[in-house]
């Protein structure tokens, strides 16, 4: 029980980092100063709910790890995260389809955590919840505004959905560590479909690929996210400013 | 892709219930659910506000600075338009 809530707990943590990680990759590349200060905004509430996550990943494993040896001290195959997030940012549109998607995962997986589970998993479910509710109204506004918007913007931002939409399978596929993973489809296609189809885009035929992050089998992409994100940790143990 | 430069918005927040909403500043936006939106995320990420207004910056009409003399320099001398010439009971505060 308490090894497959680490589990959880640690998925939760890394794909809120990893999908944190990416969107700071815009930082002082935004399309325009406001929409790079709003997606800071939106890394920032993913890093802090990595901390929370990680933070009780560590309690639960009972190791001695803290969120920080956590985030910098495990290698590729050891983090949980879901192939979705880790997945290079592509142009803004990518950026913006891939968030829509995981964002509406994060509203509907939080919403259930902050109602049915208990102790510190209901607590940082209900807290970050809210913060998914922004990041969703957010992600579907800009989806909306690439799809609908003009031949280019559509083209894009439907290249990113044919893209993306395979990865999206992996967050529905039940094991130990999350049993009820199934029967979130069914939510999250209600808020995914309306919004991708009042964008004009069109859901692209789903085939038998499945990708396994969560599961530490990740794409090549992860690892130079994870130098970067590491190196000080790694060259420096320890340091602190 | 097109260049163009999205409008400016001029953005009022109400720091606490009851106060007013005061201008804080401006911003690029395509329109005002997204000016709200930015907003949102520039001047309200440390708590200053709980209510945002957003302006398109061209729909203010604002005095002509040129007009300093004729328009604002009158002012300063007519000081019997302050009420200072009454006189206050003494155990009356805060005046």
């Amino acid at each position: 029980m308490t090894s497959s809530t680490c589990e959880f707990a640690l998925r939760m943590g890394d794909n809120a980092l990893i999908l944190g990680q990416r969107l700071a990759e815009w930082l002082g590349h935004g399309p325009q100063l406001e929409e790079d200060i709003a997606s800071a905004n939106i890394a920032l509430d993913l890093i802090g709910q990595a901390r929370l996550w990680l933070s009780l990943a560590g309690r639960l494993e009972g190791g001695g790890r803290d969120e920080d040896a956590l985030a910098y001290g495990r290698d590729q195959h050891e983090f949980r995260n879901c192939t979705l997030v880790e997945l290079p940012n592509g142009d803004y549109a990518f950026t913006i389809v891939r968030r829509m998607l995981f964002d509406a995962y994060q509203r509907v997986l939080l919403g259930r955590l902050a109602e049915g589970a208990e102790g510190d998993i209901a607590a940082i479910a209900a807290k970050s919840k809210k913060e998914a509710d922004y990041h969703w109204r957010h992600s579907a506004d800009w989806t909306l505004r690439f799809g609908d918007g003009t031949e280019e913007s559509h083209r894009r931002a439907q290249a990113a959905l044919d893209g993306l939409w395979g990865y999206t399978h992996e967050l529905f596929a039940p094991d130990a560590a999350d049993p009820d993973a199934g029967s979130l489809r069914g939510p999250w296609l209600e808020l995914v479909e309306p919004a991708l189809k009042e964008a004009t885009l069109v859901i692209p035929a789903d085939t038998a690929f499945m990708s396994a992050g969560k599961r530490g089998v990740h794409s090549e992409h992860l690892g130079y996210v994870l130098a970067e994100m590491q190196f000080l940790q790694r060259a420096y143990p320890g340091a602190r400013w | 892709m097109s260049e163009k430069e999205w409008p400016l918005w001029e953005v009022f927040i109400r720091s606490k219930q009851g106060l007013d909403h005061k201008h804080c500043g401006s911003l690029h936006a395509p329109d005002a659910k997204m000016a709200i939106q930015m907003a949102r995320d520039v001047y309200t990420r440390r708590s200053e506000g709980v209510s945002i207004w957003v302006v398109p910056s061209a729909a203010i009409a604002a005095s002509d600075p040129d007009d300093h003399e004729s328009f604002v320099e009158p002012m300063a001398d007519k000081i019997y338009r302050h009420p200072t010439f009454y006189r206050l009971p003494d155990d009356l505060e805060h005046m």
